[in-house]
């Protein structure tokens, strides 16, 4: 059983067709998104649809806090976020919006657990960068395996048997057997918006017979995007984000 | 760890029989399993009560690299267990002992010397293609197959290329084994492929001699004096060793990695060739450096952080190839022999460290006398051996990594592909010849060897003369 995990595709229909092309090369049995199909980009009714489709067919999807952010007011979001899910509220339809409401927040699949941000407090949209961002997520389930999205950047984290926590440097196209003698949490990389300096859309495999993780990239045209956003009116910084990859 | 192992004990299927060894480390088991009837060996990691975080990792590594290795230089792997009950891996059981019992009994005839070295970088090899690095080559982990091939165990200490370097996180001190560890080892570098040949060549060193080139140093200190102190030259305790061998064994012990051999491969072709290698100051001299020399080294070595290291071990073997070159000396060949020369210069330019094997094949006669000895009494081998030295004049390597070798045989192509294959070429690099009828049903020697050798060919081609049109002709 081979599952894709794709999150933070924020409205980048360019980016999320890309990876869907490069997914229909491989053997992939399920889809997981992990949240955030909406926001920050200029295509929010197709991706919805998109997903839908891809829901009614098997894929798992989990809401983010954008998605949220579509129904629910939420005083955390950044300015330019805000204006793009202001935006994003009028162009989708009743049915769209409600398909965003009735998305869980967590899923948890045998020894896995999936979540947008943490598995400590998944309506808190914590941030998992650091060792110790990771810990608690460790501390408060018994999942094996934690996936999340949420940071745009990939990176992976495993709590050893004394509970240590410690980041593995895994780079894209490198495999890591998730060795049972840990416990893993992966934080994977956003489809549609790339925040590590590589223009790259990100995603991650998961060989749950091999057990093994890989984090891979994919090549889209960013300048279509790009120039999407600035024709729709999206914040100019938005547009620029995806051009650097930061 | 829930259970320990012992005699009777079934787990995943396996049925543990007796103890076969004991180590620090860990412990080995005879098992059986009712759907494998090869004989099989179960190693379970010794974990020390409450946290043992060196030998977990160390066993986790090897979890994990030996499953993606492959081939007869490794044993294969049956099954692995989990730590949560009970962490092991089983293999299959090579028959025999490890190379220990015959480092016991060192020093070895020269002969036995050779076979066994060029027999275990072979193994090196292998292990190499497929981008592991050993970093703990001694004795015990090697064991011999009753067919010969060597076959490297114990992974616990070693590095994939393609995989995270669990190890480099967990210690902050030396891993590897004190007499064998090369100098780049003793500043924590796990990058680098030659550190396994610098510890081939320390073995080399104790299986011709019957002595450790640095003895057995009990404290790191003691270990990174060989970052400027060079050992006793082999033929200082033995007379016998052949000059050839003890340049091999040095050239694998020098402190550089950049001096060393760059591959396990080109250190097998001077095993396997060693009437071609050159000799330096390394294979003539009988005494160690004298302390002025020894004293200029220590104040450079003693602050060295590290030495360059490459990128990985592909990229290490892809710039340090073994480069065959087939040239046809005959003289209506020359523009083709010219163009040659100039394609194998710009191939030097990008990978420096490379080895080029010269080769020139005299085309036997199937049935009848032998050509060797033409009618004025010169050996024709002998001037074909001259004719592609004066060839490769201005070829701009070391004479070390320029060989020379002519061939007979029936089928020129044959004899290429036969030649890269024992001398594992990496590349070959031939001409051809135009365009003509014959060829087209004889088929030509490039097309041959094109088809079937094992690795890369480059077959240069001059351009076709334009043809003159005649234009009173009617077609």
């Amino acid at each position: 059983m081979r599952l894709a995990l794709l999150t933070d595709i924020h409205a980048n229909r360019e980016a999320f067709e890309a990876v869907l092309a490069d997914l229909s090369q491989r053997q992939i049995d399920q889809l997981v998104f992990l949240g955030d199909i909406v926001g920050y980009g200029p295509d929010p009714g197709w991706c919805v649809d998109q997903l839908e489709a891809l829901v009614a067919k098997g894929a798992l999807a989990l809401r983010g806090n954008h998605d949220r952010a579509v129904t629910t007011p939420d005083n955390v979001l950044n300015s330019n976020a805000r204006r793009v899910i202001d935006w994003t509220v009028n162009r989708l339809n009743a049915r769209q919006k409600l398909f965003l409401s009735e998305l869980p927040l967590t899923i948890a699949d045998g020894d896995t657990l999936f979540t947008h941000a943490s598995a400590n407090d998944p309506a808190d949209w914590l941030y998992i960068t650091t060792e110790s961002t990771a810990r608690p997520s460790f501390l408060v389930c018994d999942a094996r395996l934690i996936f999340c999205g949420h940071t745009h950047r990939a990176a992976l984290y495993s709590c050893d048997l004394a509970g240590r926590v410690g980041q593995i440097n895994l780079a894209a196209g490198q495999t890591m057997p998730l060795l049972h003698s840990r416990r893993w949490l992966g934080v994977i990389g956003s489809v549609g918006q790339p925040r590590d300096g590589s223009t790259l859309a990100s995603y991650a495999i998961l060989d749950r017979d091999l057990n093994e993780l890989s984090f891979r990239r994919v090549a889209y045209d960013a300048t279509t995007t790009a120039r999407k956003s600035r024709e729709a009116g999206l914040p100019e910084a938005l547009a620029q984000r995806l051009m650097k990859g930061i | 760890m829930a259970i320990r192992p012992h005699p009777g004990l079934e787990i995943d299927g396996f049925t543990l029989h007796q103890q076969l060894h004991k180590g620090g480390f860990a412990t080995i088991w005879e098992v059986t399993h009712a759907l494998y009837r090869t004989p099989m060996v179960m190693k379970v990691p010794t974990i020390l009560d409450g946290y043992d975080g060196p030998t977990i990792v160390g066993f986790e590594v090897e979890q994990m690299i030996m499953p993606r290795l492959s081939g007869v230089h490794v044993p294969r792997v049956m099954g692995q267990g989990d730590f949560a009950v009970m962490p092991y891996i089983v293999t299959e059981r090579i028959p025999g002992t490890s190379m220990y019992s015959y480092f016991k009994r060192a020093p070895r005839p020269v002969a036995e010397v050779i076979e066994l070295a060029a027999r275990m970088a072979e193994a090196l090899h292998d292990i190499h293609r497929q981008q592991v690095i050993h970093l703990d080559l001694k004795p015990d982990n090697f064991l011999q197959r009753p067919s010969g091939e060597m076959v490297l165990i114990d992974y616990g200490l070693s590095r994939h290329d393609q995989l995270p370097d669990l190890l480099a996180e967990e210690f902050t001190i030396p891993m590897g084994t004190f007499p064998y560890i090369a100098p780049e080892q003793y500043l924590r570098q796990r990058g680098d492929l030659r550190s396994d040949l610098y510890a081939l060549g320390a073995m080399i060193y104790e299986l011709a001699t019957g002595k450790m080139p640095f003895g057995q140093p009990e404290k790191l200190s003691q270990v990174k004096q060989r970052l400027w102190r060079d050992p006793l030259p082999p033929r200082a305790i033995r007379a016998d060793i052949p000059e050839w061998l003890q340049e091999i064994i040095l050239r694998a012990l020098e402190v550089d990695p950049a001096k060393r051999y760059q591959s396990a491969a080109q250190m097998i072709f001077d095993l396997t060739n060693p009437m071609q290698i050159r000799l330096t100051a390394r294979g003539h001299k009988l005494q160690r450096d004298p302390s002025l020399a020894v004293f200029k080294r220590w104040r450079t070595m003693r602050n060295l952080r590290a030495f360059a290291a490459p990128p990985s071990v592909a990229a290490q073997i892809e710039r340090a190839p073994i480069l065959l070159v087939a040239v046809d000396l005959s003289p209506e060949m020359e523009p083709l022999c010219q163009a040659i020369y100039l394609q194998i210069k710009r191939m030097l330019v990008n990978r420096p460290d490379a080895r080029v094997a010269c080769v020139n094949v005299i085309k036997t006669a199937r049935l009848g006398i032998d050509q060797a000895t033409d009618a004025a009494g010169n050996n024709l081998h002998v001037a074909r051996l001259v004719a592609l030295k004066t060839w490769a004049e201005g070829i701009d390597l070391t004479e070390d990594r320029l060989t020379y070798s002519i061939l007979e045989n029936t089928d020129p192509a044959a004899a290429i592909i036969d030649h890269a294959e024992a001398n594992r070429v990496d590349h070959i690099l031939m001409g051809a010849r135009g365009h003509s009828t014959t060829r087209r049903f004889l088929g030509s020697v490039s097309a041959k060897v094109v088809a079937e050798a094992a690795c890369s060919v480059t077959v240069i081609r001059l351009p076709a003369k334009p043809v003159d049109t005649d234009p009173n002709r009617i077609s």
